[in-house]
């Protein structure tokens, strides 16, 4: 099976996370909400399929590049 | 008991003076203050301008902005018929905007020029309608998707259309989120609003920063000295935010100038909406052409953006195109949203705040530009 990795895309604070390790999710669910420039951002599925691991956690200052979630479809 | 019938009478005064106008005014005012009270709708301005409105309309309380001698017709003349109100709260704005992901990517000005179109086809309109000039540009620069620049224009050309002009602006300030989505679905594909675009995230020297305010000042102001007040207000904000030794200067500006200048202006506003002079055909079609101005700015934002993918080769997502206006930052959200929804991979955030503070620049400058013509052409303010 394939694996896509959900990347942090802006500077910000992890508000929340919606999913955990073992959930599936369909394409356009939300994984987490990012805020970032005073706005709070979903952060979506890309994919239908299954998280196979979280990178963060609320309250967590992220940075581009850092890994959100793990997705296996 | 003649002197206690006569307090008796003295006492239901305001009633006996109270007229249909008046009423469906106070009406109207209670309505604002249910949508910012009751569903939380823009409630720092819609509380101060439904009260206004109330305190306004009653009779005999001399607290209409046209009274004269009255409270608010003191703030209401010192502080909009100065322009003090627009000019201050461009003060505040300045200091709380970030130009970073502007000047990050310039290249999203050019969608901040393109979000002022609708000014110009709707300034046509109006005139076509029969508008005389001055009443005309202030109807137009609604299109500018800013209350403050709003305000500057009309109560310096055309006091009478003030209240509808300003609460127009406003209203469709808010109304961002609901008018343009469905613009932007019918002038793009899916295919189109899927383009994927890098998140772009990039950081600017703290030094271009502070050179930014102080050039774009000086340059704007040069090529549109009418401009002036706004322009050197809204880079005095922010010189103040990026120079980082004047917290305290940041702080008021930000905090008490903003929020007191903005309970005051809609105070003022909301208490210049009599009956007399809001009730009329005039009001309706202020909105309407305000409707068309800021449906406009997206539609010509909108084909930018489809140029710009077209010369980009598919790098630039055409959405980005709705961003330049300068509701801020109501229609950055609005782009990232509808991307993400064509694309979840898609995060247009950061690109789409840079044509938003664009689009701040560009209002200003397209108010200017408008003031120019009709200085130009020896046209004064209605008396």
């Amino acid at each position: 099976m394939a694996r896509e990795t959900i990347e942090v895309p802006i500077t910000g604070k992890i508000i929340s996370v919606a999913v955990k390790a073992g959930d599936t999710v369909k394409e356009g669910d939300v994984i987490c909400m990012l805020e970032s420039m005073k706005m709070e951002n979903p952060i979506l599925s890309p994919v239908d399929g299954a998280i196979v691991e979280i990178g963060v956690e609320p309250e967590q200052v992220v940075k581009p590049g850092e890994k959100i979630a793990v997705i296996e479809y | 008991m003649d002197a206690f019938i006569d307090a008796l009478n003295s006492l239901g005064q305001g009633f006996m003076n109270l007229t249909w106008e008046a009423a469906v005014m106070i009406l109207i005012g209670c309505v604002l203050l249910y949508l910012g009270i009751g569903r939380k709708i823009e409630p720092l301005l819609l509380v101060p301008i439904g009260f206004g409105v109330v305190l306004g309309n009653l009779p005999l309380a001399n607290l209409g902005a046209q009274d004269q001698g009255g409270v608010i017709n003191l703030l209401y003349t010192a502080g909009i018929l100065t322009e003090i109100f627009p000019v201050l709260l461009f003060l505040g704005l300045g200091a709380m905007i970030d130009f970073g992901p502007m000047l990050a990517n310039p290249v999203v000005l050019i969608f901040g020029a393109a979000g002022q179109f609708g000014i110009f086809i709707t300034l046509l309109l109006a005139l076509g309608l029969g508008f005389v000039e001055q009443e005309a540009v202030s109807i137009a620069v609604i299109g500018a998707c800013d209350g403050p620049t709003a305000i500057y224009v009309t109560s310096k050309y055309a006091r009478e259309l003030l209240p509808a002009v300003s609460i127009a602006a406003y209203s469709y300030m808010a109304l961002v989120p609901i008018i343009q989505p469905p613009i932007m679905r019918g002038m793009t594909t899916r295919k189109e609003r899927e383009t994927p675009m890098a998140a772009g995230e990039k950081q600017v020297s703290q030094r271009v920063k502070v050179l930014f305010p102080i050039i774009a000042g000086i340059a704007t102001i040069l090529i549109a000295p009418m401009g002036a007040p706004l322009m050197g207000m809204l880079m005095l904000g922010n010189l103040l935010k990026e120079s980082g030794v004047v917290g305290r200067l940041v702080d008021v500006s930000q905090n008490t100038i903003a929020n007191l200048v903005t309970l005051l202006l809609g105070l003022c506003i909301g208490a210049s909406m009599l009956g007399g002079n809001f009730l009329t055909w005039d009001t309706l079609l202020v909105f309407a052409l305000g409707f068309i101005a800021i449906s406009m700015d997206t539609v010509f934002g909108m084909l930018l953006g489809k140029l710009m993918r077209v010369l980009s080769k598919g790098k630039i997502n055409p959405l980005l195109g709705a961003a330049g206006t300068s509701a801020f930052p109501m229609s950055a959200r609005v782009v990232q949203k509808e991307g993400q929804r064509a694309n979840p991979r898609n995060f247009l955030l950061w690109h789409a705040i840079g044509a938003n503070t664009g689009g701040q620049i560009g209002s200003v400058m397209a108010a200017a530009v408008m003031l120019a013509v009709l200085s130009g052409l020896g046209i004064g303010p209605l008396a």
